[in-house]
This record gives structure tokens, C-alpha cells and sequence, in this order.
């Protein structure tokens, strides 16, 4: 694994060490002294296109809890803004020799050129391109997920997957980069998804995507999901008319306290509300919904670090050698691993 | 003794066999209760993969001659691999966990136990790593091999067994709770390769 570009093609084996690592970064993020001197001498860049809080300051919170340099590059302010392009900033990046380009970008595939053109030496992580994808923030939340069903099923998580969860998805699909890369991940974790929003928030094509796709969220909530996950209605990308207004979008899409109370009716003790944030609150999910115990809104950010910290030490921290030859003597399947000393 | 098959080069040779190993972990037991003067304050710590399962057995031996000792309540495990000198050297290693008993390493007599010391590296990580979480009292070292070679001043106080070795040759441990050769369990140190 060079670069960090998308779920699609993240592979199961690759997708469970990155939450495995995360499991072990979240313990660091539990002690005193939150400092690790693995990627010490290393130089991520910050390369923002697009406006972000959440996703900067964490990628920019993981890379110095690993010990490495960080530089934010934001277009607003920067040479970009004078019409400079990705090449030539690519290029003064490789320059001030970057390790690491973390790219959020409005155009979709932007990353993925910046990976494969050969302007840089550097790893490319995705923070989100356009309505393409955005894989850290699908394995925080798978991370987040898995944590959930762990406990639910009473047993550790590190190693485990999502088999058997039932995920719903809900709200501005269409132009959902987090929808997409949560769909394929969540898929390969062996979790079954379900997309729930109006019509005109579908994109075309959905029929062929690894999930089930609905249009009413009562119903969907009555299928007994264990996660339900609320997307943020992008009123900066509404562009035209895709419902009559946000209240009656509010009614029959958005988690209000009337399915809160549902959710407890149902007698569904374990599911869980998620947002990848920032919030509408008392649009697509209510204060209620927000701050009651089932949200995960907190633990998704907190995991958010932890995640992103094990994809940094993953691309950056090891050569470029070939792996060792297989040990002679094979573990012991029968026996129980190191991994959780009986303390 | 069955030995699993070499890739080219000189027959593996079996250095300590079970109870070779049995017979020095008691007797690092008792030393590590001797310079101790007793069990107060002990805390194992295991450098995975198979330091672990080593200050297990280890802590196994000191609850046997001090029953007031809960074995589980004083054995941890500290990873050490977010703090290695040969990160960059070597293709990237996911961390393992680290678990420190509940009464924390703060003012304890910290034992840092691993099978085999070799250039005294892995055993630098884990001072760092152990600066990090805490600060013990005292800090020393068992090891049930030292094949020598150091690189750095480092030097353990229990050894199981002095080695010397060529740096040509790995020395390998196998411990049941980890490894298996041909589905059965084993445990011995072998000595592969070399001239």
C-alpha cells in the first residue's frame, strides 16, 4: 500500500490492518503523554483545496502525535488562488521534499492523478475528492462500527469484522463522498447496507452498488438496523431543486425525536446514530437524536485521529524492502496469540 | 524431536530443549526474587512476540514460591515496534498491543523480559517506550538467550542462556503458546544457517 485513494479497492486483509494499527493508536491517544516517535524527520503536507475543519485538524493531530512535521497548505490565500496549478504545486511540495500529501480536493480523481502522474514522490492520502470518495472518514466510522459490535457481541475487537451488521444510510446520497467510500468498505467488512433518501438524492447508478437502496426511513427503521448513519444535507452543492423544502425534507428524511422514540419502541437497545458532521441540527437529525447515548458523534472524531494516525505510520513509516521470508515454524491456530494478554 | 524443514544452508541445531528452557526460567525466577529481595512491587513486562509468554510462565514461577503473588495481576506486555531505530530499514510492522498490569509501572521494579538478545536494539525502543508511560524505580532485564553481538551498552541482568554465535546464524525460539511443527506444540531454541 503506497497510497490512501479509496475503499474500492482497499482489500479486506488491508482494511483490518489499518483498524487493527487504529485499535493500538487509540491506546496511545489514552495515555499521558500522547507522543509517539515513529514518523520523527518525516514531512506531511496538508493540502487543501476545499474548506475543512474537522479532517484537517485531525490529520494535522495524528501526524504530530507520530512525530512528524506538518506544513497546511490552504488554497484560499495561497498561489493557487493566482492560478497556479496541481502540477506546479505538486512539484513545489516535492521540492520541500514531502512524505506525504494528504489532498482534499473539489474535483473527483484529483488524488489519484496526483498519485499516479509521477509528479511526486510522496504518499497521497485522500481527505475527500469531489463526490468521489473519502476513505479515512469510512474507516473512522467502520472503526467506530466495529468497536460497537464488539461490544454488542461481547468479544474484542482488534482482528474482527462487521459480518452480519445491518447499516443504514441516510439523506444527500448524491453528492455523499462519505456514502460511497462507507458503502464499499462496510462491504468488504462483510456488513449489509442500506441507502435510505428521496429519489433525487440517488445518484444514477446505485442499482449496481453492493447495497439495498430505499426511499422511506420509517420503514427502513422498522427493518431493525444496528447502525444507522445520518448524512449532512450539503446546502452549498443544492444546486437545483432536488426536494420542495427542507422542513418537508426534515419530516421524512431526517432522524427526529419521533424516531428516537421509535428506536426504543422497536426495543432496538443496541443501534447506534452516526454523523460524520459538521451537523445540521434539527435538519437532517435533531438535538435530541445529537446528544443522546446512542450518538456516536464524539467517538467518531476521537476515532477519526486514531485512524488516520494508523494510516500515516502505515504508507510512511517502513522502507520500501521486500518482506522476510516466512518463518520456518508456523503460528499456532489452536492456541490464543499474544495479541490480548490475559491481565 | 521433530524439526521443521530448513531452507538451503546448515541443518538447524537444537541449543535448549524443553526442559533445558523449563530449568533456566525457574532458575531466572529465583534471581529475579533474589535481587528483589522478594516479590514487592514486581512487575513482568513482556516484549512481544515471545517475551510475553515467557514473563507469563516467569510470573507463573514466582506465584508458585510466593503465593501471595496473583501471577495475572503482576505479568504485562509492552510493544515496542512505534519506537524501533530501524522503522524506515525495514518494511512497515503493524504495532501490537501493550498492556500494563492495573497497577501501573509508576515506582515498580519493572522486569523487561524477551527470548533473545542480539544487538540490544529492541531493548533501547523499550526503554523509550517504557519513559513514555511511566516511571518505574528500577528497570531490568531477563532474557532466555543472550547470543551476543551488542550494539549499544545494554546488558542484561538474567540471562537464561550465553550463546555465541555467528552473526551469520539465527537463533529462533519457539514457545507452545506460539508455535506449532508439524500441529504438535513445541518448544526449543534452535540455531539455523550460518557457515
Amino acid at each position: 500500500m503506497k497510497h490512501l485513494l479509496s475503499t474500492h479497492d482497499l482489500a479486506l486483509h488491508d482494511a483490518l490492518r489499518l483498524l487493527d494499527t487504529a485499535e493500538e493508536m487509540a491506546a496511545v491517544g489514552e495515555r499521558e503523554i500522547k507522543k509517539l516517535p515513529a514518523l520523527r524527520g518525516r514531512t506531511v503536507v496538508n493540502l487543501f483545496y476545499e474548506d475543512s475543519t474537522r479532517t484537517r485538524i485531525s490529520f494535522e493531530a495524528a501526524a504530530k502525535r507520530l512525530s512528524a512535521d506538518v506544513i497546511n497548505f490552504a488554497a484560499k490565500g495561497s498561489s493557487v488562488s493566482k492560478g497556479e496549478s496541481l502540477k506546479d504545486t505538486a512539484q513545489t511540495l516535492e521540492a520541500m521534499s514531502a512524505d506525504a500529501v494528504v489532498i482534499r480536493h473539489p474535483a473527483s480523481g484529483a488524488p489519484a492523478r496526483l498519485a499516479a502522474s509521477g509528479w511526486i514522490d510522496a504518499a497521497v492520502l485522500n481527505a475527500g475528492d469531489g463526490t468521489h470518495e473519502h476513505p479515512t472518514q469510512a474507516l473512522l466510522d467502520a472503526f467506530t462500527l466495529r468497536r460497537h459490535w464488539a461490544k454488542v457481541a461481547g468479544t474484542g475487537s482488534p482482528g474482527s469484522d462487521l459480518t452480519g451488521m445491518r447499516v443504514l444510510i441516510v439523506g444527500d446520497i448524491l453528492h455523499s463522498r462519505v456514502a460511497r467510500s462507507n458503502v464499499w468498505l462496510l462491504k468488504t467488512l462483510g456488513a449489509e447496507v442500506t441507502l435510505v433518501g428521496p429519489p433525487t438524492l440517488l445518484p444514477v447508478g446505485v442499482d449496481t452498488w453492493p447495497c439495498t437502496v430505499r426511499y422511506n426511513l420509517d420503514e427502513a427503521l422498522a427493518d431493525r438496523p444496528d447502525a444507522v448513519m445520518m448524512l449532512r444535507l450539503q446546502a452549498e452543492r443544492m444546486n437545483a431543486a432536488f426536494f420542495p423544502s427542507t422542513r418537508e425534507y426534515s419530516r421524512r428524511w431526517g432522524f427526529d425525536d419521533a424516531r428516537l422514540a421509535a428506536l426504543d419502541t422497536l426495543g432496538l437497545g443496541d443501534t447506534v446514530i452516526m454523523h460524520p458532521g459538521p451537523m445540521n441540527r434539527g435538519l437532517e437529525i435533531s438535538a435530541a437524536a445529537a446528544d443522546s447515548v446512542r450518538s456516536t458523534v464524539l467517538a467518531q472524531v476521537r476515532n477519526g485521529v486514531s485512524v488516520r494516525m494508523a494510516a500515516l505510520y502505515l504508507l510512511l513509516a517502513g522502507g520500501t524492502h521486500d518482506h522476510p521470508a516466512a518463518p520456518t515454524v508456523r503460528e499456532n491456530p489452536a492456541l490464543s496469540p499474544t495479541k490480548e494478554p490475559a491481565v | 524431536m521433530t524439526v521443521p524443514a530448513p531452507h538451503a544452508g546448515a541443518a538447524p541445531r537444537v541449543v535448549l530443549a524443553e526442559a533445558d528452557i523449563d530449568r533456566a526460567l525457574t532458575r531466572i525466577a529465583h534471581e529475579i526474587l533474589e535481587a528483589n529481595k522478594g516479590a514487592s512491587d514486581l512487575v513482568l513486562l513482556g516484549i512481544p512476540r515471545r517475551g510475553y509468554p515467557l514473563a507469563q510462565r516467569l510470573a507463573r514461577r514466582i506465584g508458585a514460591v510466593d503465593p501471595s503473588v496473583d501471577p495475572r495481576a503482576i505479568t504485562g506486555q509492552l510493544d515496542v515496534t512505534l519506537y524501533r531505530d530501524d522503522l524506515q530499514r525495514n518494511p512497515t510492522r503493524p504495532p501490537r498491543a501493550t498492556q500494563l498490569p492495573p497497577t501501573g509501572i509508576d515506582e515498580k521494579v519493572v522486569v523487561l523480559v524477551d527470548d533473545v538478545l542480539y544487538s540490544g536494539r529492541t531493548i533501547r525502543a523499550a526503554l523509550d517506550a517504557l519513559a513514555d508511560l511511566g516511571r518505574p524505580r528500577i528497570v531490568r532485564l531477563a532474557v532466555l538467550v543472550d547470543r551476543g553481538h551488542r550494539e549499544l551498552p545494554i546488558r542484561a541482568d538474567h540471562v537464561g542462556k550465553n550463546l555465541p554465535t555467528s552473526s551469520a546464524e539465527r537463533v529462533r525460539v519457539h514457545l507452545e503458546e506460539i508455535d506449532t511443527a508439524g500441529g504438535r506444540p513445541v518448544n526449543e531454541v534452535v540455531i539455523e544457517g550460518g557457515a
